[in-house]
């Protein structure tokens, strides 16, 4: 499935461009116009992107979120998922390393490398694309989006743990 | 909201800082500075490749084909797009890409996506209903190859690295649902 995934842009390159050869488009002048606005929206998301990335640097550095989750004491779940499924909806980098350690420490295919494998993998930085997506159109009043977004995260981290003990 | 976000990861986590007597912090200040530029730097090629590429996608038709698939979905999803909007078109090769695992490639359609969502949006500072909808979408998205999770389980001697996948399938889709459910409902309860 690895090789699927190494395929898949390839192969979606060549159906466009075969296809635009077939529809007689100017293939070169087009790709240069997007080209031009990959470039233009990467500059507009730039001071966002900087932004949230030292806000959440400040915040994970500081150990507070780690120091909160070794007072919290429940037996309903392994207490050892609680860092990555508070640090997902956070930081894509973090909770990638944090899944890292998990798995060297308790093994990929332990119950907890499980669960923690199934929430890193099922739910996106929601804070981060958040920031990015709304603030790229410059919106300022987001709504119920977060709680949403995180509700969502939250139902994943539930569902993960249910879905391994059950299957 | 989004203020509100950044003002207090700061807040706290300085101020946690200072009362643990962690010094480190003012380096990790300058170290994610520099690493939010790379992160820049690296998605530049990616964006420009991929517009570069939708680009020519959009000029043969194919978008609008490929749009005309999911729009049955996407209708119910989005009853404020208006039909045949080109908004459709990227929040499909958005979802598409999001569930192929190739999440930094989703990024620059689902930039677009909220673009032309703005472009219908009567209140310009403040979301509209689509693009809510669209960023739970995107933050709970469906995800059929995990490829990053699998790689780090192979790096890390899984004897299955791929066993997860089912269950990674079904867990984002039923997260995905939650998230467009309570969309729906919070909007039917906000409205009345």
């Amino acid at each position: 499935m690895i090789t699927i995934s190494n395929i898949i842009l390839p192969l979606i390159t060549l159906i466009v461009i075969i296809y635009a050869l077939y529809k007689k488009v100017n293939i070169y002048e087009e790709f240069l116009e997007g080209v031009k606005e990959g470039l233009k929206i990467s500059l507009d998301i730039f001071p966002s992107i900087f932004a949230i990335i030292i806000s959440v640097t400040v915040l994970v550095k500081s150990d507070l979120l780690n120091d909160l989750i070794s007072l919290i004491n429940i037996n309903l779940f392994p207490k050892e998922i609680l860092p990555i499924a508070i640090l997902r909806p956070i930081s894509s980098s973090s909770s990638m390393m944090i899944l890292n350690d998990i798995l060297l420490t308790h093994g990929a295919d332990s119950l907890i490398g499980k669960i923690s494998s199934i929430i890193a993998g099922s739910t996106d930085t929601t804070i981060y694309i958040i920031a990015m997506y709304y603030s790229s159109i410059k919106i300022k009043k987001i709504k119920q989006s977060l709680l949403i977004g995180l509700l969502a995260d939250l139902s994943c981290v539930i569902i993960s743990i249910i879905i391994v003990k059950i299957l | 909201m989004i203020n509100y976000i950044f003002a207090s990861f700061f807040i706290l986590g300085i101020i946690y800082s200072l009362i643990t007597n962690n010094i480190n912090i003012s380096n990790e200040m300058l170290s994610a500075s520099s690493k939010a530029i790379e992160l820049i730097f690296s998605m530049i090629p990616i964006m420009c490749l991929w517009l570069g590429i939708v680009n020519i996608a959009k000029k043969s038709g194919l978008l609008d084909k490929l749009a005309k698939l999911l729009t049955p979905i996407l209708k119910i999803l989005f009853p404020e797009i208006p039909k045949g909007d080109k908004a459709f078109s990227y929040i499909s090769i958005n979802i598409i890409m999001n569930m192929l695992g190739v999440g930094n490639a989703a990024t620059p359609f689902g930039l677009k996506a909220m673009k032309s969502l703005q472009e219908l949006n009567k209140n310009k500072d403040t979301a509209s209903r689509s693009m809510i909808t669209f960023i739970v979408l995107n933050t709970a998205a469906v995800t059929i190859i995990p490829t990053t999770i699998i790689s780090l389980r192979m790096l890390n001697k899984s004897i299955n690295p791929m066993s997860i996948v089912p269950y990674i399938i079904i867990t984002s889709t039923l997260s995905c649902m939650i998230g467009l459910i309570l969309d729906r409902l919070y909007y039917l309860v906000i409205r009345r």
